[in-house]
C-alpha cells in the first residue's frame, strides 16, 4: 500500500483490471441479461418454440401453478431442515475440534474438510449406495434382525436431507471454526475462575462470540442447499423435484427455455435478496464483533 | 487446558464416522468381484478398476476435465494476478465495486449460470467448443483464484521490491524476479483450488457440455442417473484416492482450513 492516493488518477489499476473486467462483462453479465430477457419470451411448441413476444406469462405460470408451489415449498423446507441440522451438529463439532490437542485436531479437520475437495457426484453416490433399498444400511439392519422390511430412504426427502447435510456441513464447521479462532481463551478461563459452571461459560461467553460464525455459516448452507442440483437429482429421483432440478427439466427435458429461465431468475432473485438482507442483518446486529 | 468430556469425544467420533461413511463405502464396493453393488465379502478384486481403463467414455471425459481444469485455472490466475496487484496497491474509484463484481459469481447459483451460459454459447456459436467451456469455468473459479492471490499479494513485505527498484531494476524485472517468487505459494494454492473447483464442477457444466465436450462429473452423473454399478464406484474410488493425495499435499503446504475458508460464499 505504498503512497495510496499518489496514484489516485492513474489509469494503471484500471488497466490491470481490464482483462478480467472484459471477460466478466462478456461472459457473466451478458449471459445473465440474456436469461433475464429470455424469461419474458413466450414459448409455443406448435408455433416453432421460442417466440419474439414479451410478457409476464412465464412468471405467472410459475407463481400461479400448484405444481411449482410444491417445488418451491419443498426446496424451502429442505433448505431449512438442512440448515438447522448443520447448525445443531456443526457448531458443537467445531467447538470440540477447537478444544482438541494438536495431532488429533488436524486429523479430524482433514476428515471433515477433505470431502469438500471431492466431487459432489462421488459423495452423493456414496449415499445412494448406503441408503438404497438394497443398500448397505438396509442389509445391515435386516441382517441384524432389527427390521423386516427395508427402510425407504432412497427417493425420499429424508434421504436428500441426510446427504445434503453431509455435503454442506463442512462449510458450517469451517465458519464456526474461523470465529472460534478469534476467541480469547483467557476470557473463558476468567469466567471459570470466577465460579461460572462450564455450561454457563459456554452459554454466556462462547456462544455470543461465535454467533456471527454460526449465522454466516447457516447463510452459506441455506443458499447452497436451495440451489443444490446433483444430490436432489440423484437421491430424489424424477418425482421429488426441487427448484434446480425443475429448471433443468424445463431446459433439457421439455425444452421450454423461457419457463426454465423464469424459474432460474426467481431462484437467483430469492438467493440474492436472502444473502444481502441476511448480511445486512448480521452486520447491524454484530457490528461490534467485526470491528 | 480445556479437555473435551467423554460425551464430546463420542459425539466427535460419530460425526467423523458420518463424514467418512459414504466415502468408505464407495471405496469398499469398488473392490467387489460381483457384477452388482455389494461389499467385497469373498475377497478383494480389481476387476472394476480394470474396467475403467476399458471404458473410453470415462477416459476421454477424464482427459477433457483435466485439460479443462488446467486451462481454466491458468487463465483465472492470469486474470486474478494483475487484478490483485491493482486491489492491493492502489486506491482507485470503484475499487470496492470491482472486487465485489469479481467475487459475485459465488452469489449466483450454478444452475442459473448453467442456463445463462447455455443460451449465450448457443447464440454466439460457442456451444460444444472447448474454448466456450473453458471461459465459462473461468467465471466460476475466478473468485477462488482471486481470493488466494489477493491474500498473498496483500500480505507480502514490499521492502525487497523497493530494494530492487532502488538498485536499478526495471518494473518488469522487479516483478519477475522479486514479486512473483514471493507470492508464488499463494498463487500456486489459488491455482490448485481453482483446478479442483473446475474439475469437480457439475451443475453448470451439465448445461454447457455437449456430447463432444462432456466433462468427467457430467459423464458420471449421466451414468448414475441410469444405473449405479461397481464401475462407477471404482471410478469414484480412484478419484477419492487421487484427491486424498492432493489434500495431504495442500494441508502440509498451506493448511486445509486456510485454503477453504469461505469456499462456499
Amino acid at each position: 500500500m505504498s503512497a495510496p492516493g499518489s496514484h489516485a488518477v492513474s489509469t494503471r489499476p484500471y488497466l490491470l483490471n481490464a482483462p478480467a473486467l472484459g471477460l466478466f462483462l462478456a461472459l457473466f453479465v451478458a449471459p445473465l441479461l440474456m436469461t433475464f430477457l429470455l424469461s419474458f419470451n413466450t414459448f409455443d411448441m406448435n408455433r416453432g418454440g421460442i417466440l419474439d413476444e414479451y410478457s409476464w406469462v412465464n412468471y405467472l405460470e410459475v407463481l400461479g401453478d400448484s405444481y411449482f408451489h410444491e417445488i418451491f415449498l419443498r426446496t424451502l423446507l429442505i433448505s431449512l431442515a438442512v440448515t438447522l441440522l448443520c447448525v445443531l451438529l456443526g457448531t458443537p463439532e467445531a467447538y470440540i475440534l477447537h478444544r482438541m490437542a494438536s495431532p488429533w485436531k488436524s486429523i479430524c479437520m482433514l476428515v471433515i474438510l477433505g470431502p469438500l475437495l471431492i466431487s459432489v457426484v462421488v459423495r452423493t453416490l456414496g449415499w445412494a449406495i448406503l441408503i438404497g433399498s438394497n443398500g448397505v444400511i438396509n442389509h445391515a439392519l435386516i441382517g441384524m434382525g432389527l427390521v423386516d422390511q427395508p427402510i425407504k430412504l432412497m427417493f425420499t426427502n429424508t434421504g436428500m436431507v441426510i446427504a445434503l447435510v453431509h455435503v454442506l456441513i463442512p462449510f458450517m464447521v469451517l465458519s464456526v471454526w474461523a470465529s472460534l479462532q478469534k476467541l480469547d481463551p483467557r476470557v473463558e478461563s476468567a469466567g471459570l475462575s470466577l465460579g461460572a459452571t462450564p455450561f454457563v461459560v459456554l452459554r454466556r461467553i462462547v456462544l455470543p462470540q461465535i454467533m456471527p460464525g454460526v449465522l454466516s455459516g447457516s447463510l452459506i448452507v441455506f443458499a447452497l442447499t436451495a440451489s443444490a442440483f446433483a444430490t436432489p437429482s440423484i437421491l430424489g429421483g424424477r418425482r421429488l423435484k426441487v427448484v434446480a432440478t425443475a429448471a433443468y427439466d424445463e431446459y433439457l427435458g421439455t425444452l421450454n427455455w423461457p419457463l426454465g429461465a423464469a424459474i432460474a431468475m426467481l431462484l437467483l432473485i430469492a438467493n440474492v435478496v436472502i444473502i444481502v438482507s441476511y448480511n445486512k442483518y448480521i452486520e447491524r446486529r454484530y457490528a461490534q464483533v467485526f470491528k | 487446558m480445556n479437555r473435551n468430556t467423554p460425551l464430546a469425544l463420542a459425539f466427535n467420533l460419530i460425526f467423523l464416522l458420518f463424514m467418512l461413511a459414504p466415502l468408505v463405502v464407495v471405496c469398499l464396493v469398488a473392490f467387489t468381484s460381483k457384477g452388482y453393488i455389494s461389499l467385497p465379502s469373498d475377497g478383494f478384486s480389481l476387476r472394476w478398476f480394470k474396467a475403467i481403463l476399458d471404458n473410453p467414455h470415462f477416459i476421454d471425459a477424464f482427459y477433457l476435465s483435466f485439460y479443462l481444469g488446467v486451462a481454466s485455472a491458468t487463465i483465472a490466475i492470469g486474470l486474478a494476478l494483475p487484478a490483485s496487484l491493482a486491489f492491493a496497491r492502489y486506491r482507485f474509484a470503484g475499487r470496492e465495486v470491482f472486487l465485489a463484481f469479481f467475487l459475485s459469481p459465488l452469489m449466483v447459483p450454478h444452475i442459473v449460470l448453467g442456463v445463462s451460459f447455455l443460451s449465450f454459447l448457443t447464440s454466439v456459436g460457442g456451444y460444444g467448443t472447448f474454448l466456450g467451456l473453458v471461459l465459462c469455468h473461468v467465471i466460476i473459479i475466478m473468485p477462488y483464484a482471486l481470493r488466494l492471490v489477493l491474500a498473498s499479494v496483500t500480505g507480502m513485505d514490499r521492502s525487497a521490491e523497493k530494494a530492487a527498484t532502488s538498485l536499478g531494476a526495471s518494473p518488469w524485472v522487479t516483478f519477475r524476479r522479486v514479486t512473483l517468487p514471493m507470492i508464488l505459494p499463494g498463487v500456486a494454492g489459488g491455482w490448485v483450488l481453482a483446478f479442483i473447483t473446475s474439475f469437480d464442477e457439475l451443475t453448470m457444466s451439465v448445461f454447457v457440455a455437449s456430447p463432444s465436450t462432456t466433462t468427467l462429473p457430467v459423464r458420471m452423473y449421466q451414468h448414475i442417473t441410469e444405473t449405479i454399478d461397481p464401475l462407477i464406484a471404482s471410478l469414484s474410488a480412484a478419484l477419492i484416492f487421487v484427491t486424498m493425495i492432493v489434500m495431504f499435499i495442500l494441508d502440509r503446504a498451506y493448511g486445509l482450513d486456510r485454503i477453504l475458508v469461505g469456499k462456499g460464499k
